[in-house]
This record gives C-alpha cells, sequence and structure tokens, in this order.
C-alpha cells in the first residue's frame, strides 16, 4: 500500500481519498477491518495523528465506523458507499467541465467530446 | 494546554552577532514538530540552550517547566548534529556507554533498533559510513524514554534509503507521551512526520502552525512554503 503524495493537500485528505476509492472498488469490504493507526503511519510513513484525523473524518462521513478496543471497520450500509461514489464522480465531472470551459468549449462541445472519446474505447 | 518547551524573549549573542532575537516558542506535549530555516538562523543555538549545552544571554526557557539544568538534561535525549563518539569505540561500547549514563536508557529497545538498522554490535565506530553513524546516534537518542527528543538534522547528507529507514525509526517511536522537535533544512522528506512547524530565521519565529493547517490555508506543501518564506 502506497500513495503519491502530493504534499499541497493537506494529508489527511489525500489518504481519505485513497480510502474512499478502495472502498468504492471493493478493494476494501464492508465490514473489513481497517489498519490500526499506528500500523497504517508506519506504512505510509505519516504522522499517527493525522491518520487519526482520517480515520475520524471518514467516520464523520459515516464510512467508518469504531468498535472500542477492536479498531475501525468499513461500513455495511451499500447505501452509503453507492453515494460516495456519486459524489466522487460528480466531484470528477465537475472539475472536468469547469477546465474545458476554460479551453472555449461549449457544453456541447464537451457533451459531443465525451462521445466520440468514449466510442473509440468500445 | 502544557507545554514540554516554552521559550520566551530568549537572546543569545555571541560577541557582536545575535543569533537568537528575542525569540518566543511553545511546544506542546505529545507532538512532533518541524523548526526549519536556513544554516545560522538559530536553530542548533536554541536546541543548545535547550540541551542546557549554552546559556541564553536574557530571556527565558522551560522545559516540562523547569530551568535548563539537571532534570531538563535528564528528560531530554539530544542528537547533535555532529559526531560525538570517542573514536576508540565500538558500537557496543556507545550502547554501554549510554546505559551507564542515563537511567532510562532501554538496552533492549537499542538492540531493536540496531537490527532495524542492520548495525552490528561489534562494528568501529569510526569505520562507519555517514549514514551508518547517523543511525547509530539515532539508536542511542531514541533508547532513552525521554519526554523531548531532540534531533538536530537527523536526515542532513544522508542517502534516500537511509533516510527512509531514520524516518520510519522515528515514525515508530512517535508516541502521546513524548515530544519531539527535529529541526530540518530538507523539509521535503520529512514534512509529513511533523504535526506543527515553526520557521526560524535570523533568531526569531517568523511563521508557526500546525502543518495541515498551513497546507490548507496557504494552498502548499510546507516545502513550498519553505521556499517562498526563506526564497529571494
Amino acid at each position: 500500500m502506497s500513495i503519491k503524495f502530493d504534499d499541497k493537500l493537506p494529508i489527511y485528505i489525500q489518504i481519505m481519498n485513497y480510502m474512499k476509492k478502495k472502498i468504492i472498488t471493493g478493494e476494501i469490504n464492508g465490514g473489513d477491518k481497517l489498519p490500526s493507526v499506528r500500523e497504517l503511519s508506519t506504512k505510509l510513513r505519516v504522522n499517527p495523528n493525522t491518520i487519526q484525523r482520517t480515520y475520524q473524518e471518514l467516520e464523520r462521513e459515516n464510512l467508518v465506523f469504531t468498535q472500542r478496543g477492536m479498531g475501525t471497520f468499513v461500513t455495511e450500509d451499500k447505501q452509503i458507499v453507492k453515494n460516495l461514489k456519486k459524489d466522487m464522480a460528480s466531484d470528477i465531472i465537475e472539475s472536468f467541465i469547469s477546465e474545458m470551459k476554460g479551453l472555449g468549449f461549449s457544453y456541447d462541445e464537451i457533451a459531443e467530446v465525451v462521445k466520440d472519446r468514449t466510442k473509440k474505447e468500445e | 494546554m502544557s507545554y514540554i518547551l516554552e521559550a520566551k524573549n530568549l537572546n543569545k549573542s555571541y560577541f557582536k552577532k545575535k543569533a537568537l532575537n528575542g525569540l518566543n516558542l511553545s511546544i506542546e506535549k505529545g507532538r512532533a514538530v518541524g523548526m526549519l530555516g536556513p544554516n545560522g538562523s538559530g536553530k542548533t543555538t536554541l536546541i543548545k540552550i535547550a540541551a542546557g549545552i549554552l546559556r541564553q544571554s536574557s530571556g527565558e526557557i522551560l522545559i516540562d517547566n523547569h530551568e535548563p539544568g539537571v532534570y531538563t538534561k535528564s528528560v531530554i535525549s539530544y542528537l547533535p548534529d555532529r559526531n560525538y563518539l570517542p573514536k576508540w569505540m565500538k558500537v557496543e561500547d556507545a550502547i554501554n556507554y549510554f546505559n551507564d549514563f542515563y537511567g532510562d536508557f532501554d538496552r533492549n529497545r537499542a538492540y531493536e533498533l540496531l537490527d532495524f538498522m542492520k548495525l552490528e554490535r561489534e562494528m568501529k565506530v569510526t569505520s562507519l559510513s555517514k549514514g551508518m553513524t547517523e543511525k547509530l546516534h539515532l539508536t542511542l537518542v531514541l533508547s532513552r524514554k525521554a519526554k523531548l527528543y531532540i534531533l538536530d538534522e537527523p536526515i542532513a547528507g544522508v542517502d534516500p534509503v537511509a533516510r527512509d529507514k531514520i524516518l520510519d525509526a522515528i515514525i515508530n517511536n512517535y508516541n502521546e507521551d513524548s515530544s519531539m522537535l527535529i529541526t530540518t533544512h530538507l523539509v521535503r522528506d520529512i514534512e509529513r512526520v511533523f504535526d506543527d512547524v515553526v520557521f526560524i530565521n535570523n533568531g526569531e519565529v517568523i511563521l508557526s502552525g500546525n502543518a495541515e493547517a498551513l497546507r490548507e490555508e496557504k494552498n502548499k506543501s510546507i516545502d513550498e512554503l519553505y521556499k517562498e518564506v526563506f526564497g529571494e
């Protein structure tokens, strides 16, 4: 497990995003136990307080829950994971569209380009 | 809030040259703090005062609510930025030396760290490379159960692999009961270890704060911020 850090962003947000992607793709399943704060801190060479913060924020978003003395676990609520996937997708789309707008593309042209591109993949 | 180190209006002059110029600094218990600044900014002077090796010209410094002295030396584990072990020593001798000197030295922990650093007890201190010397020093310093670890340039002049090893040792040593003050000008390699950072220039603190909050606020890494603050 390793992350390419871009230290411009707060580290805890980067680790959150990394965890979220793993949850969405099913690499970490609902009910799975996350590594302990110390383990992850050693693995990623990051201050343990930062990992603690990551877990707290993930918990606030209801993506994980803590069981006293047992550790931190991924939510088993499929709806939450579904919503997360939607949210992350819409973030990517938002930033894509605003970049394209910045290049002078109209909405129609953007749709066109995307359609062409995805057709090619198929 | 309780502080492990508090400096108030600290001044230090070497003849006419002012090394510390009314420096104010507070370090919370249980934090890893990065003290960042170019060569000659006053970092090592501050550390030496904290470690009780130098005395300030004026101002106040308290470590765990005590002025530097016998008590503070017993709770500070200090890694100087240069070699200080007698030449005749082998690694094992250095461990015995520390074990005799410091009541809080944990010999088993030292052996664990030696293994981790891939150092042998029979090696002669003088035969060690720069990176190995740094690893040995860090082993000795982290094997004490101190309240405040002061590491002066722990990764300077060390190759990237050894650097990672040293960072691992620092992170593994991290615990809530002790604090770490780490000076460096190699910010990028180590910035993810810090809770808080303090920028020092011309013997004054010019910027300080929580590392994550600074990243968020300035939209920059601590390394970039360093270059901005100290760049021409």
